[in-house]
C-alpha cells in the first residue's frame, strides 16, 4: 500500500516536473537557423547566441552552402528557415532579390564595414565575415625551375608556370566560384574568358575543394596554387616553404552573412539575434575561424596572414554572382572540362 | 472447372508453410523495399526534369550531345578494359604457382595477396601519389610523364582488383581431374600442350567470371579515379560531380544508368558461365595434386615474390605516409597525422560511426539474410513470391554501389515517402550497406543450405517440431560457419565501401571511409593516409579473429562432421 501510494508520488512529482519544464521551454522562443558554418562552429555559436539572447533557442539545419540554397529556395512558398545564419554572401543576396527576406536595421550596424552591409534601407541582410582567394607560391619549387614570383593575376599566364598551377573547379567549389566571378567582374567578360584561356594552359589540375590548391603548393606537388586564403596561412604557419600573395590587379572574395526570412511567426525573436549577428562580440567569435570580419575594430588575421587584404578585395557583385551563376559554370564547363587528360 | 478440380486434389497448406510464406512475404516486401523500388526510382528520375515533369528522352539526347560526358563513357571503357588485360594473366599465373606448382610458404603469398582487399580503393592511388606524383620517389622513373591520369588510375586498379580476380582464380584452377593430366601423359603430350588443352579449358568458365568482375569493378569504382584521376574524368567521378557539386540530379541518374549497362551485362553473361560450369568435373574425379618440376617452380617462386613484394610496398608506402611530419621537405616521423581532430572536425569520429555501422550491417545481415535464404530454401509452393525473392536477391551483384546510393537518394529523400525519417540517419547506412552486398552473403548461405540434408526438416515434420524450432535448434548450429563467414564479409566491406555510402552520410553519420575521401580532397594527405590505415588494421584484426575462431572454437563444435 504505502509502496504504491509512494509510486504515485513520484508520478506526480514527475508530472509536475514535465509541466514546469514545458513552461520554461515555452518562454524561449525556437529559431530554425539555415547554416553552412563548419560542423565543428555550430556548437559554439549556438552557445553563445543563447547567451547574448537568452530568449531564443537555436536549431541548427546545416549542408553545404549548394545543398542549404537549393533547399531554402525549394521552400520558399512556406518557409521553414526563421533566419539564414552563415551563408555565403551571394545566395542570401539571391533570396532578398526575391522578396524573401524580412528587412531591418540591426542596433551597431553602422559600424561594421560598408561592405559588409545589403546597402538597402532597411538592410536585407548584414554580413559576418569574408574569405579570398589567393595566389600560393611554393618557393622551393620555383626556384628548382628559376621561375619569377608572380605577382599579378596576369603573371600566372607566363609559360614558365606551363603544368604548375592548381585552381578549385568552380562548379564544386565556392572559391573556385568566387575566383571565376572576380575575374569577369576585374577584367570584363570577354577580357575575363581570354585570361582563363590563357591560363588553363597553365593549369594541371582543378580540383574538387578549395583548400586543396595551397596545401598541394605547399606540399611542393605544384608549384602555384590558387585557393582559399586561411588554408595558405595555416600551411606556411606550419612551415610549408610558400609565399601567399594578393594579386595587383585585387583578390575575388565571399562573404558570409545573416538575414532574417519573411513571413515566419518569430520575425521579433530573429531580430534580437540579427543584432547579436552586428554585435563586436559575435565578431569576436567570428575572428577565430576568419581573417576577415565585418566589425572595424576586431583585428582578425592570423600568423603569416598577407597584410592589405582589406584593401585587395575587389569591388564584387553579390547580385551578380548569383544571377550569372550557372550561366558562368555552363561557359566554364565547356570550355575546360573534360580534357582527356593533363597537360605536362 | 478444371481450375476447381485443380485446387481439390492441392495438399493443403500445413501451419508450417502458412508460417514460412508469411516470412518469404516478409522477405519479399523488404528487397522490394531496399533493393528494387530505389533503383525503379533511379530510372523514372532519368526520363523527368528538375521539376518532376515528364521529358521523355531529354536527359539523355543532353547526355549524347554533351562531348565532355561522352568522354567520359570512352574513358572508363578503355581503362577497364586495359586493367582487365594486365591483371587477369598476372593473377592467372600467381593463382596456377598457388595451386599447381609445388611451392614455399603459399600459405603466405596467399594471405599477402589478399590484403588489397582489407583497405579502401583510394589507399593504392595514394600510395601511387607518394611513388610517382611530382614530388614522389620515384618520379624518375616515369621520364617526365605524370601519374595522374589514365596511367595512375590503372595502375591503382590493378593492385586494387587483383585480390578479388586472384580468388575466382584459386577456386577455378584447384577444381581439376588428376586422370585428364594422367592420360594426357599417358599419350605423351608436352607440358605446353597439356597446359593450352587441359589446364586452360579446365578453368575457362572462372577465367570469364575473372574478366567480368574485374571489368566491373574498374568501371564502378569511384575512390581511385577522384584521388588520381586529375582531369581524366571516369563515368564514376561524373556520376559524383553532377550530383554533389552541382546538385544536377537528372544528369546524375542518366550517367547511374550507364554505368549499369555494362555492369548488368557482365553479371549475365557471368551467370551463363557459372551455370555452364556446373557439369564440369564428375563425382569419380580425382582431385589433382601438384607434382615438382625444379625449373618452372624457381621461375613462379620468383614471380610470386615480385607480386607479394609490390604489394607489400604499396601497403607499406600508406603506412609510412601516415607518419611523416610534412611530405617531402621534412621526413621526420610523427603521429601527429593520427590526431584526426586537427584535419576534419569530426575526429575520430567517423571511425567509431564506422565500427557501430559495419558491425550492425555484419549481426542483422548475417541474420536476416541467413534466415531468408532458409525460407526460401526450405519452403514449398509459392512458386511466383520465391522465383521474384531469388531474383531480387542476386539483382545487387549487379547494381554498381554508386548506382544504388543514387537511388537510395531519389527514393528515401522524397518528403512524400514515408519511410523518409531514415535518411540521414545511420539505419539507412546499415540497410545500404546489407542491400548493397547481398548477394554474396545470400550465395554463402545457399549453399550451407545446399548441404544439408532435407530429411531434418521431414523427420522433424514428423515429430511435430514446429519448422522455426527445427532451424533454431538443428540448422543453425551446423551451419554456424557460413553464418560467420556472412558476418565477416559484410563487416568487411561495411568497414572499406565508398561508392554506395558517400550519397547518404550525414553530419553524424561520416563513416572512416568517407572521412579518408573528404580529408584527401581538402589537401590533408598524410591524415588521409593515417584514417587509410587504421580501416587496414581493423579489417586485418576482423580476419584474425576469424581465423582464431575458426581453428578454436568453430572446430571444435564441427567435430562431428569428421569421422
Amino acid at each position: 500500500m504505502m509502496d504504491k501510494m509512494m509510486r504515485g508520488g513520484v508520478a506526480a512529482l514527475a508530472a509536475l516536473a514535465v509541466m514546469a519544464g514545458g513552461t520554461a521551454l515555452a518562454q524561449k522562443v525556437k529559431l530554425t537557423a539555415y547554416t553552412a558554418l563548419e560542423n565543428d562552429q555550430l556548437k559554439i555559436f549556438k552557445d553563445t547566441i543563447e547567451k547574448a539572447v537568452p530568449t531564443v533557442e537555436i536549431s541548427w539545419v546545416r549542408d553545404s552552402t549548394g545543398v542549404i540554397t537549393a533547399r531554402f529556395l525549394a521552400e520558399k512558398a512556406n518557409p521553414q528557415a526563421d533566419i539564414v545564419l552563415g551563408l555565403s554572401g551571394s545566395s542570401v543576396a539571391a533570396f532578398a532579390k526575391q522578396g524573401l527576406l524580412e528587412p531591418y536595421t540591426p542596433k551597431g550596424a553602422a559600424d561594421l564595414k560598408p561592405v559588409f552591409r545589403s546597402g538597402a534601407n532597411p538592410e536585407t541582410w548584414i554580413g559576418m565575415d569574408a574569405y579570398l582567394s589567393v595566389v600560393c607560391f611554393n618557393t622551393v619549387e620555383g626556384g628548382k625551375k628559376n621561375a619569377p614570383k608572380p605577382m599579378s593575376w596576369k603573371d600566372l599566364t607566363n609559360p614558365a608556370y606551363a603544368g604548375s598551377i592548381v585552381m578549385p573547379n568552380p562548379a564544386s567549389s565556392g572559391t573556385g566560384y568566387l575566383t571565376v566571378a572576380a575575374w569577369l567582374q576585374i577584367m570584363g567578360e570577354e577580357a575575363g574568358w581570354k585570361f582563363m584561356d590563357d591560363l588553363h594552359k597553365n593549369v594541371a589540375v582543378y580540383t574538387h575543394s578549395g583548400s586543396a590548391p595551397c596545401v598541394q603548393a605547399a606540399k611542393g606537388e605544384r608549384m602555384i596554387g590558387i585557393g582559399v586564403d586561411m588554408r595558405g596561412a595555416r600551411e606556411k604557419t606550419a612551415g610549408a616553404p610558400i609565399d601567399l600573395i594578393l594579386p595587383k590587379e585585387g583578390a575575388g572574395w565571399e562573404m558570409e552573412v545573416s538575414g532574417i526570412v519573411k513571413g515566419r511567426p518569430n520575425v521579433a525573436a530573429a531580430k534580437l539575434v540579427q543584432d547579436w549577428v552586428a554585435s563586436q562580440g559575435a565578431n569576436e567569435l567570428y575572428g577565430k575561424y576568419y581573417a576577415i570580419v565585418a566589425h572595424p575594430a576586431v583585428k582578425a588575421a592570423p600568423p603569416n596572414y598577407p597584410e592589405g587584404a582589406d584593401k585587395a578585395m575587389v569591388k564584387n557583385d553579390l547580385d551578380w554572382m548569383a544571377t550569372n551563376r550557372d550561366r558562368i559554370l555552363a561557359e566554364w564547363n565547356k570550355r575546360y572540362d573534360g580534357k582527356s587528360a593533363p597537360k605536362n | 472447372m478444371a481450375l476447381a478440380e485443380a485446387t481439390l486434389v492441392k495438399p493443403k497448406a500445413s501451419s508450417d508453410d502458412i508460417v514460412m510464406r508469411a516470412g518469404i512475404a516478409v522477405v519479399l516486401i523488404l528487397l522490394a523495399l531496399f533493393v528494387a523500388a530505389p533503383l525503379w526510382t533511379l530510372l523514372s528520375k532519368s526520363f523527368h526534369n528538375a521539376d518532376d515533369k515528364w521529358v521523355g528522352l531529354d536527359n539523355y539526347i543532353r547526355y549524347v550531345s554533351t562531348p565532355a560526358l561522352m568522354q567520359s563513357l570512352w574513358n572508363s571503357l578503355w581503362i577497364s578494359l586495359l586493367t582487365t588485360a594486365i591483371v587477369v594473366p598476372l593473377a592467372f599465373v600467381y593463382a596456377y604457382a598457388l595451386t599447381r606448382a609445388m611451392l614455399p610458404g603459399k600459405a603466405l603469398f596467399q594471405a599477402v595477396a589478399l590484403i588489397p582487399i582489407l583497405a579502401p580503393s583510394l589507399l593504392p592511388a595514394m600510395s601511387m601519389i607518394y611513388l610517382f606524383g611530382n614530388q614522389g620517389m620515384l618520379k624518375q622513373l616515369l621520364g617526365g610523364g605524370e601519374i595522374y591520369g589514365a596511367g595512375g588510375i590503372v595502375a591503382s586498379q590493378v593492385f586494387y582488383c587483383f585480390p578479388h580476380v586472384l580468388m575466382i582464380l584459386v577456386t577455378a584452377l584447384s577444381m581439376a581431374d588428376q586422370r585428364l593430366y594422367e592420360a594426357a601423359e599417358a599419350l605423351g603430350a608436352s607440358r605446353w600442350r597439356i597446359f593450352w588443352t587441359v589446364t586452360l579449358p579446365g578453368a575457362r568458365y572462372g577465367l570469364i567470371s575473372a574478366i567480368f568482375v574485374c571489368f566491373t569493378l574498374v568501371l564502378t569504382d569511384f575512390g581511385i579515379a577522384k584521388v588520381i584521376g586529375g582531369q581524366f574524368n571516369v563515368l564514376a567521378t561524373d556520376v559524383y560531380k553532377q550530383v554533389i557539386g552541382q546538385q544536377n540530379f537528372e544528369m546524375g541518374a542518366v550517367v547511374g544508368l550507364i554505368l549499369l549497362a555494362p555492369a548488368v551485362l557482365s553479371f549475365f553473361a557471368d551467370r551463363y558461365a557459372q551455370k555452364r560450369q556446373v557439369s564440369l568435373l564428375s563425382a569419380r574425379a580425382v582431385p589433382y595434386a601438384p607434382k615438382r618440376q625444379r625449373g618452372r617452380d624457381a621461375l613462379l617462386f620468383v614471380f610470386c615474390l615480385v607480386i607479394a613484394g609490390l604489394i607489400l610496398v604499396i601497403i607499406g608506402i600508406a603506412g609510412w605516409a601516415s607518419l611523416i611530419k610534412r611530405w617531402p621537405y621534412n621526413l621526420s616521423l610523427t603521429l601527429a597525422n593520427y590526431d584526426f581532430e586537427n584535419f576534419d572536425p569530426t575526429g575520430w569520429g567517423p571511425l567509431w560511426t564506422s565500427l557501430k555501422m559495419a558491425a550492425l550491417a555484419a549481426a542483422i545481415g548475417a541474420i536476416a539474410i541467413f534466415t531468408a535464404a532458409w525460407l526460401l530454401e526450405k519452403s514449398r509452393g509459392f512458386h511466383l513470391v520465391r522465383n521474384l525473392v531469388q531474383f531480387l536477391a542476386t539483382l545487387p551483384m549487379a547494381v554498381p554501389g554508386l548506382v544504388l546510393g543514387l537511388g537510395y537518394i531519389f527514393f528515401f529523400n522524397s518528403p512524400s515517402n514515408p519511410l523518409n525519417f531514415l535518411y540521414g540517419t545511420l539505419a539507412i547506412l546499415v540497410i545500404n550497406t546489407m542491400a548493397h552486398f547481398y548477394t554474396v552473403a545470400h550465395v554463402t548461405a545457399v549453399t550451407a543450405l545446399k548441404q544439408l540434408d532435407a530429411e531434418f526438416e521431414a523427420v522433424s515434420a514428423s515429430l511435430k517440431v514446429p519448422l522455426p524450432v527445427t532451424f533454431v535448434r538443428v540448422t543453425v548450429p551446423i551451419c554456424l560457419p557460413a553464418i560467420l563467414d556472412i558476418f565477416v564479409y559484410l563487416f568487411a566491406n561495411a568497414m572499406t565501401t565508398v561508392s554506395a555510402v558517400i550519397f547518404l552520410y550525414a553530419a553524424e553519420t561520416k563513416l572512416a571511409s568517407i572521412a579518408v575521401i573528404s580529408m584527401d580532397e581538402s589537401g590533408f594527405n598524410a591524415a588521409a593516409a593515417a584514417m587509410a590505415m587504421c580501416i587496414v588494421f581493423v579489417s586485418l584484426a576482423t580476419r584474425l579473429l576469424h581465423l582464431l575462431l575458426e581453428r578454436t572454437v568453430l572446430a571444435k563444435l564441427q567435430r562431428w562432421r569428421k569421422r
